[in-house]
C-alpha cells in the first residue's frame, strides 16, 4: 500500500471545509486530488451510487497510462484510492439541496448540512430517456442502460441498441458476446461515434444498423417482446421482434438540485466564464455539468484539475509546483 | 445478521416458504451497481433483522429463478411475502429505496 500523506487538517463536525466537491466521477476525484495536495480541507459528496458513468462501464482502452486498457469500475475505485490517500473525506450520501447565497456555502444532504468556502460542482451528467410508451414499465424487463451489468441475460436472444455515439456501439458491442443479433437503431443515416469503434462495429457480423430509424412503442406481455419503430425519411411503421432494448442516447447534466443558484443554460449546463467559474464566485464547475462537447473521462479529468487550481487561487492557498 | 448465499436448490425452502418476508438480490460479481448495492443490504439486513431476511442469489450460477421472475437487469433486489413477490427494485438507486421496497412487507 502507497504512504498516506495528508496536508490539511479535517475540520471537527459542523465546522467549515475549504473545499466541498459534489459528485464523484474522473472530474470531482480529479479535482479531490489536487484540492488535498494543495492543503485544502476537501470533502467529497460522492452520492450513494457513486463513481459515475465509469461504473456502467466495461474496458476503458482510451485513458492515458493503461496501455492495456483498464475496467471502468476499476479506474473509480484507484481515483477514489488515489483522493482519499491525501486526506479528502469521502461521504456516500447524496446532496439534496444547496445554498450558495449563504457564506459559507452551505449543502445539504438527506441528514446533515455541510458548510465550505468554496464549491466545486462536478455530478456529471446521467443517462436520457426516450420518453415512449412502455419504457418504464419495462425497465428491468426488458429495457435497459447499462450492457455491462446485464448483457448475460440476452444469451442467444434479440436486441436493439438505440443511439448512434460511442457509448450506443460500446453497448452493441458488449452484447454481441452473448445476444445472437443486435440492431442499431438510429435516427440519423450516420454515427457520431470515434472511427475506432465503427471499425470494430462494421466488423461484427451479429450487428446490424436500422438508419433514420426511431423507436415508437415498446411493447410486450410480462417482458419486452416487439418494438413499433418508423422510418422518418419515408414514415414507414414497421414492428421489430426483440427480447430486450438498450438505450444509450446520450446524457443529460444532472444539474437540478443547482437551479436558482447558479446561471444554468436552457439545455440544463451550467453555465463557466473562465473554465470553471460560475456565476456565483467561490462555486466552480468541471467536468460533463458544463462540458456538451468532449465529454471524456479524461477531459472531466482535467477539468476537476483546473477547477481545483481555480479553488486554490480562490482560498489563496498556495498553489504548489507539481 | 450478515446477508447469506442461496442457490436455486434453496430458493424453495429459503425464501417461498420462508415465515417472514425475504428480500432476494440478485446480483453478479462482474456488476458495478452491485458492488455498490452489496454493503447498503448488508446494513440493513443489520437493522431488519428478525423482520426481514435478506439474501442473495448470484446469477451468473443460479438462472432457474431469475429467469422465472424476469429479472433481466442486476442489481435487481425483488421482496417476498408468504411465496408471492411484493415489490422490486431494478438497479441501484441508495438505501432508502431498499427501505421503501422491505416497508411494503411491514
Amino acid at each position: 500500500m502507497f504512504e498516506k500523506l495528508e496536508f490539511a487538517q479535517k475540520p471537527k463536525k459542523g465546522e467549515t471545509w475549504d473545499v466541498a466537491i459534489i459528485g464523484s466521477g474522473p472530474s470531482a476525484l480529479t479535482a479531490a486530488i489536487y484540492t488535498t495536495r494543495g492543503a485544502a480541507s476537501t470533502i467529497i459528496l460522492g452520492g450513494e451510487n457513486w463513481g459515475g458513468q465509469l461504473k456502467l462501464t466495461t474496458v476503458v482502452d482510451n485513458f492515458p497510462g493503461f496501455h492495456e486498457g483498464i475496467q471502468g469500475p476499476e479506474l473509480m475505485d484507484r481515483m477514489r484510492f488515489q483522493a482519499e490517500r491525501f486526506g479528502a473525506e469521502f461521504v456516500e450520501k447524496n446532496v439534496v439541496r444547496v445554498d450558495f447565497k449563504k457564506k459559507p456555502f452551505e449543502i445539504y444532504t438527506t441528514d446533515e448540512a455541510i458548510r465550505s468556502n468554496s464549491v466545486i460542482i462536478a455530478t456529471g451528467a446521467r443517462n436520457k430517456w426516450l420518453g415512449i410508451s412502455g419504457e418504464q414499465e419495462f425497465l428491468g424487463r426488458g429495457v435497459a442502460t447499462c450492457a455491462p451489468c446485464d448483457a448475460p441475460f440476452y444469451k442467444d436472444k434479440i436486441v436493439a441498441v438505440v443511439g448512434g455515439g460511442d457509448s450506443a456501439l460500446t453497448e452493441a458491442l458488449v452484447l454481441t458476446k452473448y445476444a445472437s443479433k443486435v440492431y442499431v437503431i438510429h435516427r440519423r443515416d450516420q454515427l457520431r461515434a470515434s472511427f475506432a469503434m465503427q471499425e470494430k462495429v462494421r466488423k461484427n457480423a451479429r450487428i446490424e444498423f436500422l438508419w433514420n430509424t426511431e423507436v415508437v412503442e415498446i411493447m410486450g406481455s410480462s417482458v419486452v417482446e416487439k418494438l413499433k419503430i418508423k422510418n422518418n425519411k419515408t414514415y414507414e411503421e414497421g414492428e421489430l421482434l426483440v427480447n430486450g432494448i438498450f438505450i444509450a442516447i446520450g446524457h443529460a447534466p444532472a444539474s437540478e438540485i443547482f437551479v436558482g443558484q447558479v446561471d444554468i443554460d436552457e439545455r440544463g449546463y451550467v453555465i463557466v466564464h473562465d473554465n470553471t467559474k460560475t456565476s456565483v464566485e467561490g462555486v466552480f464547475a468541471a467536468g460533463e455539468i458544463h462540458d456538451a462537447y468532449y465529454k471524456q473521462a479524461i477531459t472531466s479529468a482535467g477539468f476537476g484539475c483546473m477547477a481545483a487550481m481555480d479553488a486554490l487561487l480562490y482560498l489563496d492557498k498556495d498553489i504548489p509546483t507539481w | 445478521m450478515a446477508v447469506v448465499d442461496i442457490t436455486d436448490d434453496t430458493f424453495e425452502e429459503k425464501v417461498l416458504q420462508s415465515q417472514i418476508p425475504v428480500l432476494v438480490d440478485f446480483w453478479a460479481p462482474w456488476c458495478g451497481p452491485c458492488q455498490m448495492a452489496g454493503p447498503v443490504l448488508e446494513q440493513l439486513s443489520e437493522e431488519y433483522k428478525d423482520k426481514v431476511l435478506i439474501v442473495k442469489l448470484n446469477v451468473d450460477e443460479q438462472q432457474k429463478y431469475a429467469s422465472q421472475f424476469g429479472v433481466m437487469s442486476i442489481p435487481t433486489a425483488i421482496l417476498f411475502q408468504n411465496g408471492k413477490e411484493v415489490g422490486r427494485q431494478v438497479g441501484f438507486a441508495g438505501k432508502q429505496a431498499f427501505e421503501d421496497l422491505i416497508k411494503k412487507a411491514l
